[in-house]
């Protein structure tokens, strides 16, 4: 083997346990070891679980030997931290969820698990999936491994980061408003955000239930395909997951784009966008033209540029109303020491929510109160509609959008931490995809002063086969997917 | 557009959020800063345009309303802060 088991990709890695030329408990141990070596630099986990890992590789073991292996069987996979797991503490990088051992598990959880894969731990995640930078953890802030005096991205810092230190094949991850796509961009993988109602979010602790979307991260294309297929179908315990059947990602993948029509949204090359990226992401859109698609500069989504107001006031409205249930009553952390009902509630909320949280929390609230519902959430509901709207126009003329994911490469820690605004504009690129309920992937399309860059292609409504034929088709002609750095 | 160290205050009351005096002066100025931004969705034409709360068509999702197996009492109770006899207990709501 001319590579270490802690760097083979998902369908690579199935394919040697069918053979049996790897066994599901030496590729779980050889992963459990690297997180033991670089963990201590990276801090991609919240929880580790190396019994379970192993117990479930042993069972991935004795599933192959009777000849019936999943999609995943054996694949060992790191879950955010955002994902309910049975037996299994979930914290949503919060405190105030310090102790929760949730009775059930997510349907994600419950897909990969049907599929054989091996949960190595939970990933690390902004608190609440609010932030874009891994740095709201109430635990700690998870390191970029390409420069670990950089920030991963965020809020899915973990599920990103675990991959390309091989502390995991793959992993899932949630996306509201670029919360896996910034991240895969920051550390130079693929993450892919599926249309809204296509994974269930039954099980995932919610954040803004409208935008909301669990999707996978892996090193290559094919591999966030198979992820994809596993994780995505109809759940009737979510009811806006959509009943529509899902499709053999890989089967679609292919090397050409031709006849494919490529629109390129000016607007997504925004003011401040670092020329490394630029540069990076013109090069994959001249590729996407040798392979054969026909490129269209002319495309205009002109109220790009209220997207970022328009999320700020929906997903914090939607979060102060989701996290009201955190009241120290029925689960997680409780402030006691006598005082009334209130003032315990009070003290629960104020010390068990973060500073991020809190600020969502303030915002969503003054958003919907009395007086202020019509100009500030009634408002953003229509110009939601408006970025719709053009979403739709853009996809009469073309198949994909292709942009940056973020505009900027990975920022050093603490640089942006003092000014919610300046942190925000990180997701500037992939709010508004969440915003039209559109499926999104980030690919490594290039580096700039040796970080990864990230090439967004967006799709039509269901339509991920598509995005995935072109990201696939990318990958394979700009060369750079797969690369991981020293540590 | 500036908020009010009493506006903050009454936001926090709604929100049941029990803030320090430092996170109350903190939040007023980042929070005035924010709303400033939100000014520029006023310029945006909406005329006739109906809201979108939700982006995939989907209404009144329904279901038969028939008994499903559900969690146990125990496994409900195990991260409650306090519970008794098998009820969640909670403080005194009126005094």
């Amino acid at each position: 083997m001319s590579r270490p088991l802690h760097e083979l990709g998902v369908v690579e890695a199935r394919e040697l346990l069918q053979r049996r030329e790897v066994n599901a408990r030496e590729l779980a141990a050889a992963v459990l070891r690297r997180v033991e070596e670089v963990e201590p630099r990276v801090r991609a986990y919240i929880t580790v679980t190396a019994d379970l890992a192993l117990q479930q590789a042993a069972e991935a073991d004795a599933r192959l030997a009777r000849a019936e292996g999943g999609l995943l069987t054996g694949v060992p996979v790191c879950v955010k931290d955002v994902l309910c797991t049975a037996g299994v503490r979930t914290t949503a990088g919060s405190r105030i969820l310090e102790g929760f051992v949730p009775p059930y598990d997510a349907h994600v959880y419950r897909r990969l698990r049907a599929e054989g894969a091996v949960m190595v731990g939970k990933g690390n995640m902004d608190e609440f999936a609010m932030g874009s930078s891994t740095e709201n953890s109430a635990y700690f802030p998870t390191r970029n491994p390409w420069d670990l005096d950089r920030v991963p991205g965020g809020s899915s810092g973990g599920s990103a980061a675990s991959i390309v230190a091989g502390e995991a094949l793959a992993s899932v991850g949630s996306d509201t408003g670029g919360s896996i796509r910034q991240p895969a961009s920051l550390c130079g993988l693929v993450g892919l955000k599926p249309t809204y109602g296509r994974v269930s979010r039954f099980g995932l602790i919610a954040f803004a239930s409208s935008l909301d979307q669990v999707g996978p991260f892996a090193m290559t294309v094919r591999d966030a395909a198979r992820m994809l297929r596993v994780i995505a179908g109809y759940d009737p315990r979510d009811s806006t997951s959509i009943d529509r059947p899902v499709p053999d990602y890989e089967a679609a993948l292919g090397d050409d784009l031709r006849g494919l029509r490529m629109g390129v949204p000016r607007e997504y090359f925004v003011e401040g966008m670092e020329p490394g990226v630029r540069e990076a992401v013109l090069r994959a859109v001249g590729m996407s033209g040798e392979l054969g698609a026909v490129v269209d500069r002319e495309v205009s989504l002109p109220s790009t540029d209220h997207a970022l107001a328009v999320y700020y006031i929906l997903a914090p409205s939607e979060a102060s109303s989701n996290l009201a249930r955190y009241d120290g009553v029925k689960y997680g952390y409780s402030f006691q020491a006598g005082g009334s009902m209130w003032e315990e509630m009070e003290q629960t909320r104020g010390r068990g929510f973060g500073d991020e949280v809190k600020r969502r929390i303030m915002l969503g609230t003054y958003a919907l109160s009395a007086g202020y519902y019509d100009a500030y959430y009634l408002k953003a509901q229509k110009v939601r509609t408006r970025i719709r709207h053009e979403f739709e126009a853009a996809f009469e003329r073309c198949d994909v959008l292709v942009a940056p994911t973020s505009p900027t490469v990975a920022f050093p820690i603490g640089s942006r931490v003092d000014d919610p605004l300046a942190m925000y504009l990180s997701d500037v690129c992939t709010i508004p995809v969440n915003i039209a309920g559109l499926p999104g992937v980030s690919i490594p399309c290039g580096f700039s002063d040796g970080l990864p860059v990230g090439l967004q292609v967006i799709g039509r409504p269901f339509d991920e086969a598509t995005v995935l034929r072109v990201a696939y088709a990318l990958e394979q002609a700009l060369g750079v997917a797969g690369r991981r750095p020293a540590l | 557009m500036a908020l009010t160290r009493d506006e903050v205050l009454h936001i926090a009351a709604l929100a049941r959020l029990g803030l320090s005096d430092d996170e109350v002066a903190r939040l007023q100025g980042q929070l005035s800063a924010i709303l400033d931004y939100f000014e520029r969705l006023k310029s945006v034409d909406t005329e006739g345009l109906a809201p979108t709360s939700h982006s995939v068509p989907l209404v009144n999702v329904l279901r038969e309303d028939e008994p499903h197996p559900s969690l146990s009492c125990e496994a409900v109770l195990g991260n409650a802060p306090r519970h008794e006899d098998g009820f969640i207990k909670v403080r005194k709501v009126l005094e």
